[in-house]
C-alpha cells in the first residue's frame, strides 16, 4: 500500500464511518471520491442526532421545561462551537442558515434592504469572480437586477486561477461588496484572500468569503481572514444536510436588516411594527434546524479530535498523489490547477472526447463515486471550453488506495469507450 | 446499460451532420450539458430526413443515431407511434421488459430499456426525441397544417 508523509492513520478513522463499509453493484466496494458534493457522517455525529431525538427534542427559546432547555443549550452550544472552530471573536456573530446558498442569499439581502453607507443600489458595484459556485453568482445577479448595480468580475487564467491583473479597475471607489469562494469547488483552486481584501478594504468594500469548500478541509480563522461575511455549510465537514453558517462582524450584524421575519427574531410586535432581537437572533426567523445545528456541533467536535491542520495534511499529501497518478493517464486533462500548491483535494477532469456522463457510470458500475457535470460552476465550464468535468474530491478518510482505483478505472473507461 | 448495439451507434453515428430541412430545434439538457440541433424533412406526411448535430453522451448521442434509423422513410403517424412507444419505455423506470411487439416497434432501441433504471439518463436518452417532436410540431406549423389532423 503506498504510504505518504502527512497521511493520517485512515484505517481508525474509515471505521468511524459505517457508510464507507457498503459493497455496491454486486459486492463492489465503495470508492467515495465525491466529497466536495457531501461528506459523510462518521457514527459519532449519528449518535449525537439520535440521542438529541431521543432525549433532548423540543423548540428552542421559548419552552420553560426540561426538554426545552436542554435542547436550548444544545442549539446554542452548538453555536458556541461553531464560533471556537472559525476564530469568531464573538459567538453572537455566527448566524445558523439551511446551507451555504441561504448564508449568501442573506448578505445579498442584507445588503438590498440597507441604508447608507452599505445600500448597493444603481451608482455601485459588486464584484464576483468567473469561479464561483451558482450559489455566489445567481444572489448577487438578483440583487444586480433589483437595484440597477453593477455585477463585475475577475477571469480566470488558463491554469486555473484569478486573474488579478486588472485588480484596481475591477474592485474600485463603486464597489459595495466583493464576493468571492476562497476554494472553488470545481476547480480546486485556493484563492489569494489578502491581495483582494487588501483592495477592498482600500475603496472600502465589503468582503464576503464562500469558506464551503475551507471549512471542511483546513484551519478557517474568520480574523486572519479579515473578511466581513464568512459562508460555509455543514453537510460538507462531516455534519448533516439542513445546517449552513452564516459569520458576518457583530457591527455590521447589528446595522444591517433583517431578511427573513418571523418567530425568533423578534423583540416586540404591534399590528402597527415590530423590533427586532439582536444579532445572530436577528437573522434566524422561524423554528431553526435545531438538530442539524446540534449534528454540526458534533461533527466540529469529531474534526477538533482528528485537528484541522492534519486534515489539511492529510488531503494535501493525497491530492499531490492524485495529481501525480491523473496526469499519468493518456488524454486526461485536469482543468485547474495542475500541481498541489494552493488547491485543495478536488480534482476536476477530461478525459479525452469520452463524456463526463458515460466516464461516471462506468465509474459507478466499479463502485467508484465521482461526480459528473458542470458542478453548479457552469462560467467555468464555457471559460474552458469543455460541456462538463468528471471531479474526483477527497476527505480525511480517503486513501492512495483509492486514488489507484480511480486510476484504474479511468484505463478501464478508455478502453471500454475507445 | 451499456449494450454493444449502443456503444456501435455511439462509435459509428448515423445520418449524422445537418442537411436541409423544414424546421430546426436546439435542445439542451441543463443537467448535463448535452445539447442536439436538428431538422426534420417531410415530404407530405412522409418523414425524408432527420438531420442532426450535437455533443454530449454516449446515450443522448446513440439515442439520435437509433432515431434517424428509425424513423427516416416513416410516415408521421407510424413515428408518432414509435416516439411514444419509446417514450414508454424510457419512462417505465426499468419495470417493462420489452416484448416481441415493442422489439417490432422499437428496433435497435429497445437497447436503450436498460437506460430507464438510471433517472438521471433517462433526459440524455430522450433529448434527441423530444427535439424531433418538437421540430415536427414547427414544421407542420410552418406548413399550415393543423397537427391534430395530420396526424389522425
Amino acid at each position: 500500500m503506498t504510504q505518504l508523509p502527512g497521511l493520517l492513520d485512515t484505517e481508525a478513522i474509515r471505521k468511524d464511518f459505517p457508510i464507507l463499509d457498503r459493497r455496491v453493484h454486486d459486492g463492489r466496494r465503495l470508492v467515495y471520491l465525491d466529497n466536495a458534493a457531501t461528506s459523510q457522517t462518521p457514527r459519532q455525529v449519528i449518535d449525537v442526532l439520535d440521542e438529541y431525538y431521543e432525549q433532548h427534542n423540543a423548540n428552542v427559546h421559548r419552552g420553560v421545561h426540561v426538554l426545552a432547555e436542554e435542547a436550548t443549550a444544545l442549539y446554542e452550544g452548538a453555536r458556541d462551537k461553531v464560533a471556537a472552530f472559525i476564530n469568531a471573536p464573538s459567538r453572537d456573530e455566527v448566524i445558523f442558515t439551511k446551507n451555504a446558498s441561504e448564508s449568501l442569499n442573506l448578505v445579498a439581502n442584507m445588503l438590498g434592504w440597507a441604508d447608507e453607507p452599505y445600500r448597493v443600489d444603481s451608482e455601485t458595484e459588486i464584484v464576483i469572480t468567473e469561479m464561483e459556485h451558482h450559489s455566489n453568482i445567481v444572489p448577487w445577479q438578483l440583487l444586480a437586477q433589483r437595484t440597477g448595480a453593477k455585477l463585475k468580475w475577475f477571469g480566470l487564467t488558463d491554469d486555473g486561477r484569478l486573474d488579478l491583473s486588472r485588480i484596481d479597475e475591477i474592485i474600485t471607489e463603486k464597489t459595495k461588496i466583493v464576493s468571492f469562494v476562497l476554494v472553488s469547488n470545481i476547480l480546486g483552486t485556493l484563492n489569494p484572500v489578502e491581495a483582494i481584501v487588501r483592495r477592498a478594504q482600500e475603496v472600502g468594500a465589503l468582503v464576503c468569503v464562500d469558506a464551503s469548500q475551507a471549512a471542511p478541509h483546513m484551519p478557517v480563522d474568520v480574523q486572519a481572514l479579515q473578511a466581513d461575511f464568512v459562508a460555509f455549510t455543514g453537510h460538507k465537514m462531516c455534519g448533516p444536510t439542513g445546517i449552513g453558517v452564516l459569520w458576518g462582524r457583530q457591527e455590521l450584524l447589528e446595522d444591517l436588516p433583517p431578511f427573513l421575519g418571523g418567530g425568533e427574531m423578534i423583540e416586540t410586535v404591534s399590528m402597527h411594527s415590530s423590533t427586532y432581537a439582536p444579532a445572530p437572533h436577528k437573522f434566524e426567523a422561524g423554528t431553526p434546524p435545531i438538530a442539524q445545528a446540534v449534528g454540526l456541533g458534533a461533527a466540529i467536535d469529531y474534526l477538533n479530535s482528528i485537528g484541522m491542520d492534519k486534515v489539511l495534511a492529510h488531503e494535501h499529501a493525497l491530492t499531490e498523489y492524485a495529481v501525480k497518478r491523473l496526469l499519468e493517464v493518456p488524454d486526461l486533462r485536469i482543468i485547474g490547477p495542475t500541481t498541489a500548491e494552493d488547491r485543495g483535494a478536488a480534482l476536476s477532469f477530461t478525459l479525452g472526447d469520452i463524456h463526463p456522463h458515460d466516464v461516471g457510470q462506468v465509474l459507478d458500475e466499479l463502485g467508484i463515486a465521482v461526480r459528473v457535470g458542470h458542478h453548479c460552476a457552469r462560467p467555468v465550464c464555457l471559460r474552458y471550453g469543455i460541456p462538463a468535468t468528471t471531479r474526483a474530491s477527497f476527505y480525511l478518510y480517503s486513501t492512495p488506495g483509492e486514488v489507484d482505483a480511480l486510476i484504474d478505472g479511468l484505463e478501464h473507461v478508455r478502453n471500454f469507450f475507445g | 446499460m451499456y449494450q454493444e448495439v449502443i456503444l456501435d451507434h455511439y462509435k459509428n453515428p448515423h445520418g449524422r451532420g445537418l442537411r436541409d430541412g423544414d424546421a430546426e430545434v436546439h435542445h439542451v439538457n441543463p443537467t448535463c450539458g448535452d445539447e442536439i440541433t436538428l431538422r426534420v424533412k417531410y415530404e407530405g406526411t412522409t418523414i425524408s430526413d432527420v438531420s442532426y448535430e450535437g455533443q454530449g453522451c454516449s446515450i443522448s448521442q446513440a439515442s439520435a443515431s437509433v432515431l434517424n434509423d428509425l424513423l427516416v422513410g416513416k410516415d408521421l403517424a407510424e413515428a408518432q407511434r414509435i416516439q411514444e412507444t419509446f417514450l414508454e419505455l424510457m419512462q417505465s423506470k426499468g419495470r417493462v421488459e420489452p416484448d416481441e411487439e415493442m422489439e417490432e416497434v422499437l428496433e435497435d432501441a429497445v437497447a436503450f430499456a436498460g437506460v430507464s433504471k438510471y433517472p438521471a439518463r433517462v433526459k440524455c436518452a430522450l433529448l434527441s426525441w423530444m427535439a424531433w417532436k418538437d421540430a415536427t410540431a414547427q414544421a407542420l406549423q410552418d406548413a399550415g397544417a393543423e397537427p391534430g389532423r395530420t396526424t389522425a
